[in-house]
């Protein structure tokens, strides 16, 4: 319709006429539903905003996975309260046992940070495989966790590491839910209607230990169809301490205890890594999509965990 | 609240301001509001990259950005690349390079790829690919983009070339 009016105009290019169209146009049709913006300035007035608007609100962080969801019309919250105004929320700092990350802290500054590297490796080898430069530029670690992607890798190398979640509301304040406890289910978290998340709390790495983070992935950057993530901890060349969690298989991140306990005192050679990736395989049963069916996903589960635990292993014998 | 909302923005060391609906992109108020063209709106929802732009110095999807987010922000875009009418050396070399063919994901390209060189001067080839791996083109195939950043920053041609 809009090449028609330009075409009977007769001239190459009316500028000005064909902005009026557009703007006329697009000011009816933007891509986001309305919503109520909110703009606090201090994580208080954020917790009492979230309060008022209560379970229709969604608090706004980088805007990485809610912004696309806002464009699909996938969701449409009466309000959105949006944190980029609240100060005190972006650091990271190493305190008594564990780093703790601030809910705004970009992405970008985890995958950059030296403490982050040094303290918290799973972390920062986590960090290079989501989505892609510009979105981790903008999307923040809270956000990420508060999303409860279950295919993301932040919720990931929480549930890994029992790390811990901080979280406040106006009415009751602060109170700390361990990573099991956090993540419920697809997009699902323990957070109530009038609570935020403030902050992450990563337990510091114990020496001796390597990790890794291995993905499958169409295209680089995608959402991974299956991933794993492994912290082994070895002593004299045996394994003391196994983490092993896989993502893209079930409705949160798939903590493998069975496999973990496998691998305790197992030697780093013969056949551990492979009997606990099958171990880890094993009681799953992954969901089957466009992207791949259930059995490949139980296939890639099994090569990448043990992928994951070999290279883990490795690392660890280097010194971490 | 209010229906609409001011926001002053510096784009390419000018000063801007409007008064928008919170839920307007940063890209629909360059676009619309700023009537800075150049920056494109391909899937409007993270995938495509075409929208990129610099905010305080870092490559962002400005389709995934309400511009109210970023009220008194710094935006750098492809309209601040040019000097004057002279193009800027890496439009220069991606003109050399036909590192571009419809033209329609040059923006986000070369606002990537100014982030990329701010940083690091003299990407190697796996690193120009990885900072390039958020943005699609679907007529290049990408060896002549890559090829493009490599001519801009006086580094040697891809041993092999052939698409």
């Amino acid at each position: 319709m809009l090449g028609e009016r330009a075409s009977r105009s007769g001239s190459r290019y009316d500028s000005a006429r064909t902005r009026a169209v557009f703007s006329r146009s697009l000011g009816d049709q933007l891509k986001s539903p309305r919503f109520t913006y909110v703009a606090p300035t201090s994580v208080e007035e954020a917790l009492t905003a979230l309060a008022e608007h209560g379970d229709d609100a969604k608090l706004l962080a980088g805007g990485q996975s809610l912004v696309p969801l806002l464009a699909l019309r996938l969701a449409s919250p009466s309000a959105l309260i949006d944190l980029s105004g609240v100060p005190g929320l972006d650091y990271i700092r190493r305190e008594d046992g564990h780093i703790a990350i601030g809910a705004m802290t970009r992405e970008r500054a985890v995958e950059r940070s030296d403490v982050v590297r040094e303290l918290v490796p799973l972390l920062s080898v986590a960090m290079p495989l989501i989505g892609h430069l510009a979105i981790r530029n903008r999307g923040t670690v809270g956000g990420s966790a508060a999303h409860a992607d279950p295919s993301a890798e932040i919720p990931a190398v929480a549930i890994a590491l029992d790390a811990e979640v901080v979280v406040s509301s106006s009415a009751r304040g602060e109170r700390t839910i361990t990573s099991d406890d956090f993540f419920q289910g697809f997009f699902t978290t323990s957070l109530e209607p009038d609570e935020a998340l403030l902050e992450l709390r990563f337990p510091v790495v114990r020496p001796g230990t390597g990790v890794a983070f291995e993905e499958a992935t169409r295209r680089h950057g995608d959402f991974a169809m299956v991933g794993a993530a492994a912290a082994v901890r070895t002593e004299n060349a045996h394994i003391v301490e196994a983490r092993i969690v896989v993502i893209g298989v079930s409705d949160t991140p798939a903590r493998r205890h069975e496999a973990e306990l496998a691998l305790a005192g197992a030697g780093l050679t013969g056949g551990s890594f492979e009997e606990a990736a099958a171990l880890a395989a094993d009681s799953l049963t992954p969901p089957s999509d466009l992207h791949g069916t259930s059995a490949y996903r139980k296939h890639l589960v099994r090569v990448l965990v043990r992928r994951a635990l070999e290279s883990a292993a490795r690392h660890s014998q280097e010194g971490g | 609240m209010s229906d609409t909302m001011d926001v002053q923005l510096t784009v390419n060391g000018t000063q801007h301001s409007a008064n928008v609906e919170p839920r307007k992109t940063l890209a629909d108020v360059l676009r619309d509001d700023f009537d800075l063209t150049g920056t494109h709106v391909g899937c409007e929802h993270g995938v495509c990259g075409a929208c990129t732009v610099l905010i305080d110095g870092q490559a962002a999807r400005s389709c995934l950005t309400f511009a109210v987010q970023v009220r008194g922000s710094e935006i750098m875009t492809i309209e601040g690349l040019a000097e004057d009418d002279e193009l800027n050396p890496l439009q220069q070399a991606m003109r050399a390079s036909h590192g571009f063919q419809c033209g329609f994901c040059t923006p986000g390209f070369l606002m990537q790829i100014t982030a990329l060189l701010n940083e690091n001067p003299t990407p190697s080839e796996p690193e120009i690919r990885e900072a390039l791996s958020g943005n699609v083109c679907r007529c290049t195939g990408y060896q002549s983009i890559v090829a493009g950043v490599l001519l801009a920053t006086g580094q040697p041609p891809i041993a092999d070339s052939t698409p």
